[in-house]
């Protein structure tokens, strides 16, 4: 079975690009070009150079041993945490403003959750001197206020999507409307593997470096690898190199909001039906008519009713097993990180680590988990929401 | 029933003129008062939007219109329920009928049975802006062919001549070339898209083209008729609709300032 892109951009019955005539350019020009560019010896040298010296990598695969000690087994963590920005988002966006600069372009739009995609946007537009436009739902530029400081500190606007559930499915919608009015000076850096082909694959790609270094630092392979959910980078980055593997159980850990049984979730392979959502078809939460379901999580990043179509692959196929954290066992899992290991996640990889105790691991049993961001844009929310600040 | 958009191009028309509402909106029964109107004012096509929760290709205009009338209860099936009750008490309507909506709605509803549906109600064409070609293609024509079903492609001023012969090839009815590269309502310049609207007169393809995208007043409408076979309001008309008033009348004295 092949867990790739197939040469029309499907993995399986998902993917593709379901895209208006309008983004037909754009797309064309990208599904011609990404993988000449990505394999040039040029691009891997610049992308290798800025992989290393300035975002930091390789980073640290960490051996937890308190949190190995309360869940058996030995679990490691990938720092992505410790990567310039503070999550593993500026990967793609480094691959992505390279090959944006060998496309000609000048204009860079971004859509953001939890900001941190934004920020890592921002962050290389910098680097590379190029305008960059971030779109972000209302809500979660009130949530996420410090990511917001910060890309407007590194020269970026911020522009608030305020339809529908004003997160990060309404920035989406806002940042495709921009590139098709913008069809010919613009790159649009998109922040997961989502989005009509090349999208997901592309960022799969540049994400990949998280599981090709977690083989070379464990030296063979571990049990587990889990990682948390929103359209699915961090994850399909983690699992990238062990998918054919099949002796490494993949988990993925989606949003459940206040439950999967409330309509305040997100836990979108939890729930959903195969589906077109930002011109791809996956699986997505939407009611009987088609109409997409406003979806709800704590966290920004993960609070999106679509996911990547590679992972909806990987459910379908059964390679890949997805499990769904509420609320508030992520903010349970949050402080427990904090306090057993000095490591204070983001609100959306709490949520990986929320499923240790549901594993039933044995003492032998190696544990990866991508620590994919670092906590402190929570902070606000962490003090709101814990008791331990009350 | 005969494909009454096919039948219209038959007798090679110029000055066409296209209008687009969102069904459900401004109200949810709207439909059947909004469609007569339009024909006793004159209009010679009608495409009527399914709302989407999120769509892509439409600017605040219709976007607003579309969380509306899904907020009246708009649906596929309820829209289909109006146009049957439609159809049944207005025999003598003749104006073709298109539907435009995106794709996630119709595959829910079942490809297959919504083009039956569309066939027995005279919907003589479909409008899907995220149904792109080679899907189309694979996929969807038999479909379509089968209920003598039209669809519509878009052409835009960064699409390819090769890519616009490919799609006027597969083309049935008109193709629908949008005036400048921009979701719906926008505010470029008309003259803007002249040289591209020119530059498609000069293909002599075989499809008929009408345009659309911020075609407000009766200066575009005529613009946009000196090069092409015609042109689609929405936006605009959504506009006129929106506003405190007779209905009937608003739309009377909208295409009136037309034509």
């Amino acid at each position: 079975m092949s867990y790739q892109v197939d040469k029309n951009g499907f993995y399986g019955e998902f993917g593709g690009a379901f895209i208006p005539e309008l983004l037909y350019p754009n797309i064309e020009e990208l599904q011609e070009n990404y993988l000449e560019i990505e394999k040039s010896p040029a691009f891997q040298e610049e992308f290798n150079q800025l992989l290393k010296d300035y975002v930091g990598r390789p980073t640290p695969l960490f051996l937890a041993k308190r949190l190995s000690a309360k869940y058996g087994g030995e679990i490691w963590l990938k720092r992505e945490d410790l990567c310039h920005t503070g999550a593993h988002k500026i990967n793609n966006t480094i691959g992505q403003i390279l090959l944006a600069e060998r496309l000609g372009k000048k204009r860079i739009i971004a859509e953001t959750g939890a900001g941190q995609h934004g920020v890592a946007t921002a962050t290389v537009c910098a680097l590379k001197g190029l305008q960059c436009i971030v779109y972000m739902g209302e809500k979660d530029i009130e949530r996420q206020a410090p990511n917001v400081a910060r890309m407007k500190m590194l020269g970026a606007e911020v522009r608030p999507a305020t339809s529908g559930s004003k997160t990060l499915k309404d920035a989406t919608n806002e940042a495709m409307r921009d590139w098709i009015n913008n069809p010919e000076d613009t790159h649009y850096i998109i922040g997961s593997v989502v989005g009509p082909h090349p999208y997901p694959d592309m960022v799969a790609r540049y994400q990949s470096v998280i599981s090709k270094e977690i083989k070379e630092q464990l030296q063979g392979l571990p049990d587990y690898v889990i990682a948390c959910v929103g359209g699915g980078s961090n994850a399909m980055g983690a699992f990238y190199h062990f998918l054919d593997d099949p002796s490494v159980q993949l988990i993925g850990v989606e949003a459940a909001g206040l439950g999967v049984h409330t309509d305040k979730t997100a836990a979108t392979l939890t729930l959903g039906t195969p589906g077109v959502l930002h011109a791809s078809r996956s699986i997505m939460m939407q009611d009987k008519d088609g109409q997409v379901v406003e979806p709800h999580s704590i966290s920004a990043g993960l609070d999106y009713p679509g996911i990547g179509p590679a992972h909806a692959w990987l459910k379908v196929s059964e390679r890949a097993q997805y499990l769904a954290v509420t609320d508030a066992d992520a903010l349970t899992a949050a402080v427990e990180c904090s306090r057993l290991e000095g490591i204070i996640p983001a609100l959306e990889t709490a949520h990986a680590f929320a499923v240790l105790g549901r594993l039933g691991l044995k003492p032998t049993d190696r544990v990866v988990i991508n620590l994919s961001g670092r906590g402190d844009k929570d902070m606000d929310t962490y003090m709101k929401e814990l008791d331990l600040f009350q | 029933m005969n494909n009454k958009l096919t039948a219209l191009f038959k007798t090679k028309p110029k000055n066409l003129l296209n209008i687009f509402f969102t069904a459900g909106f401004p109200k949810l029964e709207d439909t059947s008062t909004i469609l007569s109107a339009l024909e006793q004012a004159g209009v010679d096509l009608i495409e009527i939007g399914i709302p989407f929760s999120d769509p892509l290709a439409d600017g605040p205009t219709i976007q607003e219109s579309s969380k509306i009338a899904l907020e009246n209860g708009m649906s596929i099936e309820m829209l289909f329920k109006q146009l049957h009750q439609f159809r049944a008490q207005n025999a003598a309507f003749n104006t073709p009928i298109m539907l435009m909506g995106y794709l996630n709605p119709v595959m829910q509803y079942g490809i297959e049975a919504f083009c039956k549906r569309c066939q027995e109600l005279g919907v003589d064409g479909l409008i899907i802006p995220d149904l792109p070609m080679y899907i189309y293609l694979t996929e969807f024509k038999e479909v379509f062919e089968k209920h003598n079903i039209s669809n519509i492609f878009l052409v835009t001023p960064q699409t390819s001549e090769k890519r616009i012969r490919e799609i006027d090839e597969n083309s049935t009815g008109f193709i629908y070339a949008v005036s400048s590269a921009s979701t719906t309502g926008g505010n470029t310049a008309f003259t803007a898209a002249a040289g591209y609207l020119g530059k498609l007169r000069d293909m002599n393809l075989n499809t008929p083209i009408l345009t659309g995208f911020n075609i407000k007043n009766k200066q575009n409408f005529e613009d946009a008729c000196s090069y092409v076979d015609g042109a689609i309001i929405g936006s605009e008309f959504i506009r006129q609709i929106s506003q405190e008033g007779n209905l009937q009348n608003q739309i009377t004295n909208y295409i009136q300032s037309i034509r």
